[in-house]
């Protein structure tokens, strides 16, 4: 899993409200290389929410980004910055490991890179 | 398949190990899959600006159908229920990032964050009750509610969908239709039972003025092997079958000089004023005339 899917995903438990971001705990990580598009890089930025992924990258032990995000000029111009950004969003997998809700705390496996996102019948 | 795979287990149970392992290395099924996606691919009509897009693929099974998106140069998130299938996925290296969920339960995605949607042979699966505590309508109603939601504004969904029958077809259609979605049916083939395909082709947002037409078997330049003796040997034509069939006349036989004499004197017997004969009885008069 990658934390572009990471940005992504919600907890899907019926009533609980604050449902994003997931925390991630992270138990094996791996590196895998990815074309770099700054095209896609760009598109992208404006649906990120920055600070979960942030957050996501430190959990997985990635700590270039800055905390705030970036202005129109530096995603435009600045392409040490685009690396980064790239390497954090799709280049590091979660491999083991676990998603937790942040309101009630529910654990989300994640083996072989796959988080398990079944729910029980009564959290439908 | 000569059973459908609905009414013999639920697909985490049908497609077991051995189950995905047999569907993932049958050639068939990876040519049928291929040419379904490059189909949903085409219908999802994406802007052409080279920008790749991110993607999600319900029912994305062993990657079969995510593998055309990664071709043509998108990003993707492939949701299935069935852990075997994901982990067959993983073993052939797919590029797209794989979710374990129940697409029945809700996507659990954020809002406005999908570009579009694909699906392959899987929406029909809702339609099931395969536990006491499911209902295929609410079901169906928390998938395409959640869809909506986590696609953005004016992205499409494409699903090919394998209904059992029409009162199946006609459910899925109007649970998409109630969640806010636009679009309709667009069916492939229609006139031959193996190759017709539907599609539900839905957008989110702005309505669109064109939606494209469906595939005519006469628009095919050549037929597959397998299908060889599925498809019509030649072509009818239009004119053909509209020209009315006029029967022909009969073209009866002209009387001859003898039957005009015999007529004559059978006037004359009778007391009738009848011309003389001469060399010109019975000859035709000029068209003049």
């Amino acid at each position: 899993m990658r934390l572009i899917v990471h940005n992504m995903l919600s907890c899907n438990i019926k009533g609980v409200v604050n449902k994003f971001p997931l925390r991630i705990e992270a138990e094996k990580v791996t590196v895998k290389e990815v074309d770099f598009n700054p095209d896609f890089l760009r598109y992208m930025f404006a649906k990120i929410d920055w600070k979960a992924l942030v957050d996501g990258a430190r959990s997985m032990e990635y700590t270039e980004l800055p905390d705030n995000a970036p202005d129109t000029t530096t995603l435009e111009s600045d392409e040490t910055f685009l690396r980064k950004f790239h390497h954090a969003l799709l280049e590091l997998h979660l491999e083991e490991g676990s998603l937790v809700c942040p309101e009630t705390g529910r654990k989300f496996s994640v083996s072989k890179g796959i988080p398990n996102m079944l729910l029980h019948e009564d959290e439908v | 398949m000569s059973n459908r795979p609905e009414l013999l287990a639920p697909p985490e149970i049908f497609y077991d190990d051995t189950e995905a392992r047999k569907y993932t290395s049958s050639s068939r099924i990876v040519e049928i899959q291929a040419k379904l996606s490059e189909r949903a691919l085409e219908l999802l009509a994406l802007p052409e600006d080279g920008v790749p897009r991110f993607l999600l693929d319900i029912g994305c099974g062993s990657g079969l159908s995510g593998e055309t998106l990664s071709e043509d140069g998108h990003h993707w998130i492939g949701l299935d229920i069935s852990a075997s299938m994901l982990h067959v996925a993983v073993e052939r290296e797919v590029e797209g990032d794989l979710l374990l969920g129940d697409m029945g339960q809700g996507l659990g995605l954020r809002s406005g964050v999908i570009d579009g949607a694909i699906s392959i042979s899987a929406v029909q699966w809702l339609c099931n009750a395969d536990k006491s505590s499911h209902e295929p309508r609410l079901r169906l109603k928390a998938f395409f509610g959640s869809l909506y939601r986590c696609l953005s504004r004016g992205a499409r969904a494409v699903f090919q969908v394998y209904p059992e029958n029409i009162a199946q077809r006609e459910l899925i259609l109007r649970q998409a239709l109630q969640a806010g979605f636009g679009g309709g049916l667009v069916v492939d083939y229609p006139h031959s039972t193996k190759k017709r395909k539907e599609f539900l082709v839905l957008t989110c947002g702005t309505v669109q003025t064109s939606i494209q037409t469906s595939k005519n078997e006469y628009d095919e330049s050549c037929s597959e092997d397998d299908n060889s003796d599925d498809e019509e040997s030649e072509e009818v034509g239009v004119s053909d079958r509209n020209r009315p069939r006029k029967r022909q006349r009969t073209n009866t036989k002209v009387k001859g000089r003898e039957w005009v004499l015999r007529k004559k004197e059978q006037s004359r017997r009778k007391g009738k004023n009848v011309p003389a004969d001469s060399k010109f009885t019975s000859r035709k008069r000029r068209t003049r005339f």
